[in-house]
């Protein structure tokens, strides 16, 4: 069952032509089949397209074209719907963008059919990557492939679903606020984001863009790294990525992480944490321990603060970047007697209520009278949360967190309450607000039992620090096997 | 900040957002209380902190002014709502 591979297992068996591409992403096509009707990971996919890119995979490993410059040849690998793929659909989990087809490549996309992968499938996702649950999905939410009557976390929620559920060898998210180490963690899987800058947003439908990350899920720290490495680099088609050489990820996963230093945040501990998540954290630093790391008391004193700071900055950035989907140059539109008119008929029609409810928000902090009072105020609390970092960083090369506050909830169980719905990002938001790294790997169970949902653990690195997350991340999964556990 | 003040009609209006009176009415209740939450930054201590845009601000991000290629016209319009003759079509906007 080659679908159920890692990234490194599968490429040693493509190269050694134990398997092919075909037979690969086929295996994926029919797991799809099989389980997608309950899971609902993907909103599209186009088979005949992802087996002419097997079939071209195969040619190439044929002619000894197998080679370190592709070193992702023949993997499938699926993606966000909110990343541009030339000739597919791009629906961002809306309606309003219609029956768009991307007329370009995502720079990540470039780069990783550079590397030899296939790519394929649009996975589902919380509308315009509002939401923590995938069920702001204009199509329908994805279901936690662990208990399909929970959700599977958001706004990555079908990136990290089809992951687990097999569907794919790994996928792409976007993490604005923890979109994709969410998901990660309620999902069982590994997902990273990058520091602010280190991957191009060319071609990644914008939400906030002064937060937004693209990052891999996957089933290893190793194919995480893997899948950095590939998608990483400064790219002229993108201001803010940061001219940073890329290191090679995947060489340094030694298992080695004696005498590291890793950062326990204190405010992190308090109040709100369910009692598994709590005992599977404690237990992951206590393995971390017996792996030579010391253990390190930190304070992050702003981060009662980080929730309300996120939602100002998001939802103004948010009010800004989504004025363009004003049914002018594509997607749906309203018709009315002025464009005024039709502007406010085509977005009350197309956006769904979160993203209507985040629009309006940004846009009363950001109107005259209340920048000051909110947004003003907001960008200085945010270098209060990056100063707490920087200085924490000085005397630690990481910190370690739960992901989430407890495991996957049920579906509908938050989806009245947007309040409640953000409190479940209180641990992943400060790392965007701060533009540092973070990843979720699996770290236990709520139980031992049937019915067990997966826990998350999060390691914070370092701006540009991925290299050490990594290690240590690596070095913790090799000495456990929570990440072997399939649904 | 007077967070139960929010004019729901006034703000979707600058935000060209047409809403129900529904849902004018449950926005602005969750509006309110997500303002009321967000009420607690007015404890932190800003005095004399810079505000933060960019995590990592990079300036002068330029690249030479030459012409390159870009998207062809006809792979512009392709996902237009309405077009002709080369152009995006819009409602009448002068009398």
């Amino acid at each position: 069952m080659p679908n159920r591979l890692t990234i490194s297992e599968l490429s040693g068996r493509l190269a050694r032509r134990d398997v092919s591409a075909r037979q690969t992403m086929q295996a994926c096509l029919d797991q799809i089949q099989k389980v997608d009707g309950k899971v609902h990971a993907f909103l599209s996919l186009d088979a005949a397209d992802a087996l002419a890119q097997a079939d071209a995979a195969d040619r190439i490993f044929g002619s000894g074209g197998g080679s370190p410059q592709r070193p992702l040849l023949g993997v499938p690998l699926a993606i966000k719907d909110v990343l541009c793929v030339r000739g597919h659909p791009l629906n961002c989990g809306s309606k309003i963008l219609g029956k768009y087809i991307s007329p370009y490549d995502a720079t990540v996309i470039q780069k990783l059919r550079a590397a030899g992968a296939i790519i394929f499938g649009r996975l589902n996702m919380d509308e315009f990557a509002m939401g923590s649950s995938t069920e702001n999905s204009a199509f329908g939410p994805s279901r936690n492939p662990w208990d399909t009557a929970r959700i599977p976390g958001g706004s990555s929620g079908g990136s990290a679903a089809a992951v687990a559920a097999d569907e794919c060898i790994a996928s792409l998210g976007s993490d604005t606020g923890g979109s994709i180490r969410q998901p990660a963690a309620f999902c069982g899987v590994v997902g990273l984001k990058p520091t602010y800058g280190r991957v191009s947003r060319y071609g990644l439908v914008a939400f906030a863009s002064s937060l937004d990350q693209i990052g891999p899920l996957t089933r290893s720290v190793r194919d995480a790294a893997l899948l950095l490495e590939a998608i990483s680099g400064v790219d002229p088609c993108d201001s803010t990525s940061v001219p940073q050489p890329v290191p090679r990820y995947s060489e340094g996963l030694t298992g080695d992480i004696r005498g590291l230093r890793i950062g326990l945040a204190k405010e992190y501990m308090i109040g709100g944490v369910d009692s598994a998540v709590k005992a599977a954290v404690d237990a992951a630093v206590k393995q971390l321990e017996k792996l030579g790391v010391e253990i390190v008391e930190v304070s992050l004193p702003h981060t009662e603060y980080a929730v309300a700071t996120y939602y100002i900055i998001a939802t103004a950035e948010a009010s800004a970047n989504l004025a363009r989907f004003d049914g002018v140059r594509y997607g749906q539109r309203v018709d009315g007697n002025d464009p005024i008119e039709m502007y406010g008929r085509t977005r009350g029609a197309g956006f769904g209520a979160e993203v209507k409810r985040r629009i309006i928000l940004g846009t009363y902090v950001l109107s005259s009278g209340y920048y000051d009072a909110y947004y003003l105020r907001a960008q200085k609390v945010r270098t209060l949360i990056r100063q707490d970092f920087l200085k924490a960083f000085e005397k630690v090369d990481a910190i370690v967190t739960p992901t989430t506050p407890t495991a996957a909830f049920k579906i509908g169980e938050k989806s009245d309450d947007p309040l409640q719905m953000y409190l479940s990002d209180i641990y992943t938001i400060s790392c965007n607000l701060a533009g540092i790294c973070g990843i979720s790997i699996p770290c236990g169970f709520t139980s031992s039992g049937p019915g067990a949902l997966p826990i998350g653990l999060q390691l914070l690195g370092k701006p540009f620090g991925e290299e050490t997350i990594f290690k240590i991340a690596h070095a913790y999964e090799q000495s456990t096997e929570w990440h072997l556990r399939k649904p | 900040m007077p967070a139960a003040e929010i004019d729901i009609k006034y703000v979707a209006h600058l935000a060209r957002i047409h809403l129900s009176p529904e849902e004018q009415e449950k926005m602005g209740a969750q509006i309110g209380s997500i303002l009321q939450y967000i009420d607690k930054l007015n404890q932190a201590d800003v005095q004399g902190v810079e505000p933060t845009a960019h995590a990592f601000p990079l300036v002068n991000v330029v690249r030479m002014d030459q012409s390159r290629p870009s998207l062809p016209t006809e792979e512009a319009l392709r996902n237009a709502p309405a077009q002709a003759n080369g152009l995006f079509m819009v409602p009448k906007i002068v009398e």
